[in-house]
């Protein structure tokens, strides 16, 4: 245990704690020891806070998941007891099974939540798809205007973080009110649209509130990457003649892409749990229920159905996150830890 | 665009004027698409002011500024006749926001400066963990907690919506903090101790006045994120203890059927306007503190 901890890099600015005259060798080992034991002291107890509040109940939701619902079943309208149900819930869930009268399972009827799994994970991925590109496509187009030197550029960043501040149940609530039957979106288009009334118009109402929402956010995370790019290597590579293009792709593009991986993995876990927008729009109606929305909406009809679809999303998130660090390289953890050689201050 | 095709004709007559034309049209571009990013961030928020001021029988109106002005729109936001409890739910959500908010700081200063200062075993590990709590869903928490407060009768409490925003706001604050005090000039901590000070001085006299930006910067962050807050509050709440966001996606209105926009804007003014002060005033601050950790 101890010997670990020796073995780690001692900071050479050390604090005035260690500052006292010890031999040689000794002082570096000790000092590691107190840092640890200190380090200790100060995150056991937002570790403890995060345990209560996080690790228990995904403890208790995973525990939740294996229990049948007791109560009546809407379905047949028997009385079912809880206790272990092994991965019933799960079933449910994944193969859209619901119980029948007779003891068995069939197929959950068109309408019900049971049915819904499907569809919601579709739509969930739509929406996360679609809005992570536009944002990221937009957001870049943002950050590279907001890179340059202009007058009033820091007017411009001011109202970017206007859409970013107002909550989403407001955005949720101004958007609803453009795309109105009689709103200003149909006049402005001359369109008679029922936005919130069919698939299509209700998910793209649902993705214009999303994109002018979160863009700001990717944009500002995208302008800080393209802020460490160095000036000079731009000149460099003008000297060299190389055209705009090829300084996009060549220079602007490897050197903002760790930052941008990041910025799209945050919006990305962000958009799968999507849940205020489609719930306040539409009411998960036409085509715009996401997971968030399906737990939610089975929450009062049984805990434990809704604990393993929560955690069924979870683990989808998860997964999602996974593939994002491991295989596309946005290392959020890697980047947020100082590197190895001599990291400037 | 045409630049580029234009290149040789202007060059080998006046260079200049073309190296200064090619200058201002760049210059214009900029200008152009600064102007579309301006509007399109910000004609959504004016549409909604402008909309809370005007009189609820031309809540379609189409003109671009106020017409039929009136403050009709506020009183009946606060009106409590309908149904609704906005007044209340304002001071719900200061309140839980504040709490929390506090709360988050008060655990998250020590251990980020822990993570940011000291080496220890499992940084890594930690720094994932916290990484990792902060994009949790929040759907997987919220049904065990609903029905842990349901079974112990916390539904509608305040203590059942601010724990759940801690599960968020915590991971925010370890891991901005942690970041801004990576970037602060601890070695003045040092010199402050040889030229005299007592530990206590070197902390309070240097220290704090460097690290109290960045803690304030985390506060609003913090502060933001638990004000947006909807999905826990709109199942852990109920009429009394209803957070704006909740009381704002529920406007009743004296119609059925029929939603009271222009009340509902005038509610959203005033939950964005101070926000949007705030935003305005901590500009710099705030995209640092946002932008904190995600490159370097």
């Amino acid at each position: 245990m101890s010997t670990d901890a020796t073995e780690l890099p001692v900071e050479t600015a050390a604090s005035p704690k260690q500052r006292r005259p010890l031999p040689r060798g000794e002082s570096a080992d000790r000092k590691a020891t107190t840092q640890g034991r200190w380090a200790a002291t100060l995150i056991v107890p937002a570790m403890v806070v995060l345990a209560v509040v996080i690790v228990y109940p995904v403890i208790n939701a995973i525990i939740m998941s294996f229990q049948h619902d007791s109560g009546l079943d809407p379905a047949t309208g028997f009385y079912v007891a809880g206790g272990f149900a092994g991965v019933a819930n799960y079933v449910h869930w994944l193969a859209q099974q619901c119980n029948t009268s007779g003891g068995g399972t069939v197929g959950c009827a068109p309408g019900t939540l049971g049915s819904q799994f499907w569809s919601a994970t579709g739509t969930t991925f739509f929406f996360a798809v679609v809005t992570v590109v536009l944002e990221t496509v937009l957001g870049f187009w943002m950050a590279v205007i907001m890179a340059r030197v202009f007058r009033g550029r820091s007017a411009l960043r001011a109202a970017v973080l206007v859409p970013w501040a107002i909550p989403t149940a407001v955005t949720a609530k101004l958007w609803v009110f453009i795309f109105a039957f009689e709103g200003i979106a149909n006049k402005i288009f001359g369109t008679s649209i029922l936005w919130t009334g069919s698939n299509g118009p209700a998910r793209f109402a649902i993705i214009i509130a999303d994109v002018w929402k979160t863009t700001p956010f990717m944009a500002l995370l995208i302008l800080a990457g393209l802020q460490i790019i160095p000036a000079e290597v731009y000149e460099a590579a003008k000297v060299d003649g190389a055209s705009a293009w090829q300084r996009f792709t060549q220079i602007t593009l490897p050197l903002v892409k760790p930052a941008l991986m990041v910025a799209v993995l945050f919006r990305a876990l962000d958009a799968l749990r999507m849940y205020d927008l489609p719930a306040i729009m539409t009411g998960g109606a036409n085509g715009t229920t996401t997971l968030s929305v399906l737990v939610v909406n089975q929450i009062r009809q049984g805990f434990n159905s809704a604990a393993a679809l929560s955690t069924i999303t979870f683990i989808i998130i998860f997964i999602v996150a996974f593939i994002f660090v491991r295989f596309l390289g946005a290392n959020a953890v890697a980047s947020s830890t100082p590197s190895e050689k001599g990291k400037t201050k | 665009m045409s630049s580029a095709t234009m290149k040789p004709a202007v060059l080998t007559t006046a260079p200049k004027t073309a190296a200064r034309n090619r200058a201002r049209w760049a210059s214009s571009r900029t200008y152009i698409s600064a102007v579309l990013i301006f509007i399109w961030c910000l004609l959504p928020f004016y549409w909604m002011v402008v909309t809370a001021f005007r009189d609820v029988g031309y809540t379609f109106d189409t003109t671009p500024w106020i017409t039929h002005f009136t403050w009709d729109n506020f009183v009946t936001a606060f009106s409590t006749s309908l149904g609704n409890h906005f007044g209340q739910a304002l001071l719900n959500s200061l309140f839980i926001g504040l709490v929390v908010t506090v709360i988050g700081l008060l655990f998250g200063v020590f251990a980020a400066y822990a993570l940011a200062r000291l080496n220890f075993r499992f940084k890594f590990l930690v720094l994932g963990f916290i990484l990792g709590a902060s994009m949790f869903p929040g759907v997987a928490i919220v049904t065990p907690l609903f029905q842990l407060f349901t079974n112990i009768g916390w539904i509608g409490s305040y203590q059942a919506l601010i724990i759940p925003n801690i599960s968020f706001v915590l991971p925010l604050t370890v891991y901005t903090l942690t970041s801004f005090f990576r970037e602060m000039p601890w070695e003045l901590e040092e010199s402050a101790r040889i030229d005299g000070c007592t530990q206590g001085q070197a902390f309070r006299k240097v220290i704090m006045p460097l690290a109290a930006p960045a803690v304030f910067t985390t506060a609003i962050l913090a502060f933001i994120s638990s004000w947006n807050e909807f999905l826990i509050a709109s199942q852990m709440s109920n009429d009394q203890t209803q957070t704006v966001t909740v009381a704002i996606a529920s406007f009743a209105g004296s119609q059925p059927h029929q939603e009271p926009y222009t009340a509902i804007m005038a509610a959203g003014t005033i939950v964005v306007i101070p926000l949007v002060i705030m935003v305005l005033i901590f500009q710099r601050k705030i995209v640092a503190g946002l932008t904190a950790g995600a490159v370097k």
